[in-house]
């Protein structure tokens, strides 16, 4: 009955005498002591002998785990050894992973998901790297790698903005317009059906592709701030802001492709592929699902249209992915050395020379290599008056995938019961932001 | 095994509605798994212009772009390095707690009886979180693990599998050991043979349908975890062939084609190794006494 | 030693040293590699379920909150009903469809038909696939846009995806592969009815229905009670099936499920998934003493 004490002792500050006296203790028992020679060795796998420098990679698709090697070839500080996790396994063991010895480099999202590690004291204070990277971003990219603290602890590598994509030979082909407002869109979505089109594709399978639409009807109805003071548990979710969103939701689901919450956003994007519906509000990886080539340059977006005429359009969500450094990396010299480079526009460059579905976060990436789709969401972003991340990067994620999920998929289940889903939300954003 | 109850009795309509049902009931029971083997050996530009339900578009490369995405060589390696032991070593303490428990009649029987099994059937989610804090807690010098702890290790992974399969090990072996005669254990008392000897060299040999059958099981169980190899190990050059799976399901991109070249590549080791212990299986496997 | 050893072959008393130590050994270590790894982070479980960790830092960020996750997760977790729900289904759909089968087709093939063997291989070869690799050769099957059974029914039924369908789908996978398991175990069972009994009843005249009703049914009730068990317990741990479709939500809210979304990713409500987890062990323990009273009795 060791475990039950030993739980405690902590994994993160090192209570090393405690740990050696427990260690001593499972030896002495033979229990562990026998498996260890039995083992079959754990050789290291990552390669963490030498001096290299280890990077953890989330980046496990095809594509993107090219562009991250190309990236890291460019590092002339000494050799970098990656560690490639699929990315729904690294999401879902984040927790253990940075606190059972994580690789001195890893990549990560920005927002909330990295403040909370931030305060929590799992990942390094890279301030230091920042006075030397920081010219060469915006002051909304230093925001976005700013702690609670105000120190930095992330390096941006690129963003992807959200929008309303579509196919252009479609669209022309059918004499379709890009709306401007809400208006519009029931308009355009009424001919769609008209047509023998799903109008809005939609598929919400994984639970958070529908966060995308519940984002943008709250930064158009409610604007930005609010956003953040909802994402912050300062405003109620039973509030009649709230509500107004989901209503309009509501007008909106009838042009949505049916029985979305059993088809994965990629399954919905094919839809968008075959011509058989009409536009898809999703982010701009969305183009990997396009084969290369014709069909992939026939994409096109539009912002999502305007509400509320005193809000305008003027917020747009586009998450950042970027890097963070372990709380005590194995070898902090390099790894401030290597995040160093992460944040130049070369290191940047490497990465969207073979992934193109992402903008350079940098202010000197190399924008002369941009398709035409890069181009205009780089304009969109340049043009915003503010940046949101996306619900479950801006709010707690422990009330973003166990509360948020559920309710948006309830809703798009049973629209019709606003206040009831509404208020169990803040009950239970009330148990978890501690009330 | 049954040998008497059919003689004497003419060919029965029963019969032959047993054997309809019976061959009704194993082509349904195929169907699945030829349908997913059918469609690894097509390409997917094929089928997603003529849909699932089509005929052509036949090739292989699915088996070998699988391959190579899953990382199919580094992945089998290192799920016959947590496999291998953490088998071995689950028969190896189940079958000496069943010896013990099978040939002594200690007061605390009946109690390690009931730790032994019942922690097999305890839900694997519910000690996720202290096992994890236990390996954190439990330091090693950095050339042992990379990690500074046993997290991140093989060790942790096969401690916990064999931790977890034990239980159902001992109870079956228990039972199995009870049904030997007791002659044989007495007799080799009477040569001076000690516990050890009585154990490895009388009991075990006979042991062996009921070690294979457990085997058997084991090696499916083990191989098809993925649960504890990615809660327990951040190393993605480590995880087992259950993780090559996870990899060609992609972030950005499904290919169901692929997906199922991979399936089929992943069930072909345990279905080996069911073929080859299969005859052992019904054999070994002994759950309580029928005996009437 | 070796003389009064062998008068009295089974006196612990009369063990020498060495084998006494033997004795000791072989128990003791396999029981400290269970109690330690599964029995101590059980009872940990326990008692985190009274806390509010994130499961992040020390003891001393723990705060105990007594019963509050409890009253949550009852009263303030919607998904918590349905996951007891689903459970229950899942439970009484096992033992009624796929264990009943499975025992049926245990007790067809346990007799001399041709073939017997390869039925026997049919039936059991889903059980060496991983839960997780079912759901997904499945997956081909219930696609609601490119699957099997929509294009040859010529419907659009979102098998997967509609919460008053998805679940039933998930058990028919599910049952595919309990069904080979149970018939196994079952077959295992049978094999140790003495075949006396039989011939007896066979003797007497009696029909094959009627002799496995009456003589091999009765004898056959520890093994029962063991298959009885595995269903309980194979219900209650459903995990990977649903996992891997959608993470258990949408109407496959398992408890396994919504313990693993609370305690894994960034989700980190430790205490929270803990009180749920122990609800689970709470209802596992008492099929776990339903069997071992059962296993005693026998050992007696």
């Amino acid at each position: 009955m060791r475990s039950p004490r030993s739980f405690g002792v902590g994994g993160v500050p090192a209570l090393s005498i405690q740990r050696r006296t427990l260690l001593k203790g499972m030896l002495g028992a033979g229990a562990l002591a026998g498996l260890a020679g039995c083992g079959g060795g754990d050789g290291d796998g990552g390669g963490g002998g030498g001096g290299a420098v280890t990077f953890g990679s989330n980046w496990s698709d095809e594509v993107p785990k090219n562009a991250i090697a190309a990236m890291m070839k460019g590092f002339s500080g000494g050799e970098v050894s990656i560690n490639t996790v699929d990315h729904n396994s690294f999401q879902e063991n984040i927790n253990n992973y940075l606190q059972g010895g994580p690789d001195d480099v890893f990549g990560w999202f920005a927002g909330y998901r990295m403040r909370f590690f931030a305060e929590q004291g799992l990942v390094g204070d890279i301030s230091d790297v920042w006075s030397d990277i920081g010219s060469g971003f915006s002051e909304a990219m230093k925001q976005q790698s700013t702690g609670s603290d105000g120190k930095q602890y992330f390096v941006p590598l690129y963003y992807y903005p959200w929008a309303v994509f579509y196919r252009k030979s479609l669209w022309q082909e059918r004499g379709y317009e890009p709306p401007a407002t809400m208006d519009d869109l029931v308009a355009l979505s009424k001919r769609m059906q008209g047509d023998g089109l799903a109008p809005i594709a939609f598929g919400d399978s994984d639970g958070w592709p529908a966060m995308g639409t519940f984002d943008y009807l709250n930064l158009r109805i409610n604007g930005y701030d609010f956003h953040v003071e909802l994402m912050a548990g300062e405003k109620p979710w039973n509030s009649p802001e709230v509500k107004a969103v989901f209503d309009a939701w509501r007008e909106l689901l009838p042009y949505h492709q049916p029985d979305s919450l059993g088809r994965t956003w990629q399954e919905a994007a094919q839809s968008l592929l075959r011509k058989e519906s009409g536009m898809y509000t999703i982010g701009m990886f969305m183009g990997q699902q396009f084969p290369e080539g014709a069909e992939r340059d026939d994409l096109d977006f539009f912002p999502f249209p305007e509400i509320d005429p005193a809000i305008g359009t003027d917020a747009i969500e586009a998450p950042i992915d970027g890097f963070m450094m372990s709380a005590r990396p194995r070898n902090e010299d390099d790894a401030r050395e290597l995040l160093r480079y992460l944040g130049t526009a070369a290191a940047g460059d490497a990465y969207l020379e073979v992934d193109p579905n992402n903008i350079g976060a940098h202010d000197d990436a190399d924008t002369g290599g941009y398709n035409a789709l890069q181009k205009k969401s780089q304009e969109l972003v340049g043009a915003a008056k503010s940046i949101s991340q996306f619900l479950d990067r801006d709010t707690r994620p422990d009330f973003a995938s166990t509360v948020m999920i559920p309710s948006i998929q309830e809703f798009i289940r049973n629209p019709n019961d606003v206040d009831g889903l509404t208020k169990s939300i803040e009950d239970q954003k009330a148990s978890i932001f501690g009330g | 095994m049954t040998t008497v109850h059919t003689r004497g009795r003419p060919v029965r309509p029963a019969r032959v509605v047993l054997r309809v049902f019976l061959t009704v009931m194993a082509l349904g029971w195929l169907f699945p798994i030829a349908w997913a083997v059918y469609n690894s050996l097509r390409d997917f530009d094929y089928t997603s212009v003529n849909g699932y339900f089509s005929f052509g578009g036949f090739t292989f490369d699915n088996y070998l772009e699988a391959w190579t995405r899953g990382n199919f060589g580094q992945t089998f390696y290192n799920t016959a390095v947590i496999v291998i032991p953490s088998v071995l070593i689950t028969l190896l303490l189940a079958s000496s707690v069943g010896f013990v428990l099978a040939r002594f009649s200690f007061p605390f029987n009946l109690t390690l009886l009931a730790l032994f099994t019942a922690a097999n059937l305890l839900p694997q989610q519910a000690l996720l979180v202290p096992l994890f804090r236990l390996f954190l807690n439990v330091e090693l010098p950095y050339e042992v693990s990379d990690s500074g702890s046993l997290y991140d290790t093989y060790v942790a992974v096969i401690a916990v599998n064999i931790a977890f399969q034990t239980g159902f090990c001992t109870f079956v072996l228990s039972n199995y050991m009870k049904t030997l005669p007791k002659e044989l254990t007495e007799a080799a008392l009477v040569d001076g043979a000690g516990v050890l000897r009585q154990y490895w060299q009388v009991v075990l040999p006979l042991c062996r349908p009921a070690l294979a059958a457990l085997a058997t099981l084991q090696i499916t169980w083990v191989y098809n975890d993925f649960f504890w190899a990615v809660a327990f190990m951040r190393t993605g050059d480590k995880l087992p062939v259950t993780s090559s799976l996870q990899n060609l399901r992609g972030q950005f991109f499904t290919d169901y084609n692929l997906l199922s070249a991979g399936s089929v590549i992943v069930a072909i080791p345990t279905l080996v190794i069911f073929f080859l212990l299969q005859r052992h299986l019904r054999a070994g496997l002994t759950l309580g006494a029928t005996k009437g | 030693m070796t003389r009064r050893q062998a008068r009295r072959p089974k006196q612990v008393r009369t063990l020498s040293g060495i084998d006494r130590l033997t004795v000791v050994l072989m128990v003791a270590v396999p029981t400290l590699v269970v109690v330690g790894l599964v029995w101590g982070p059980a009872l940990a479980t326990v008692l985190l379920s009274f806390t509010d960790w994130n499961g992040i830092g020390n003891l001393a960020d723990i705060n105990m909150i007594g019963w509050e996750n409890y009253q949550n997760a009852t009263t303030n977790y919607p998904p918590f009903g349905p996951a007891v729900q689903h459970n229950v289904i899942w439970l009484v759909v096992f033992f009624f469809g796929p264990t009943l089968l499975g025992m049926v087709l245990a007790v067809m093939l346990d007799r001399e038909i041709r073939g017997s063997r390869v039925y026997q291989s049919i039936f059991f070869m889903p059980v060496v696939l991983s839960l997780a690799l079912v759901g997904f050769i499945w997956q081909l099957i219930y696609s609601r846009d490119q699957g099997l059974l929509n294009t040859v029914l010529g419907t659009d039924t979102d098998w997967f995806g509609d919460p008053d369908i998805n679940l039933w789908a998930v058990l028919v996978a599910a049952g595919w592969r309990h069904t080979g398991y149970i018939m196994l175990l079952y077959l295992a069972g049978l094999k140790a009815v003495d075949p006396a009994l039989r011939e007896a009843a066979a003797v007497d005249g009696a029909g094959e229905v009627r002799t496995f009703l009456r003589v091999i049914w009765p004898v056959m009730r520890p093994v029962n009670i063991v298959i009885l068990v595995i269903t309980v317990i194979e219900s209650l741990r459903a995990f990977d099936i649903a996992w891997v479709i959608n993470k258990g939500r949408n109407g496959l809210e398992l408890i396994s499920t919504l313990v693993t979304q609370n305690v894994i990713g960034e989700a980190s409500r430790v205490g929270f998934g803990s009180a749920l987890a122990t609800i689970m062990i709470a209802f596992s323990t008492v099929f776990i003493v339903i069997y071992l009273v059962q296993v005693m009795r026998e050992r007696r």
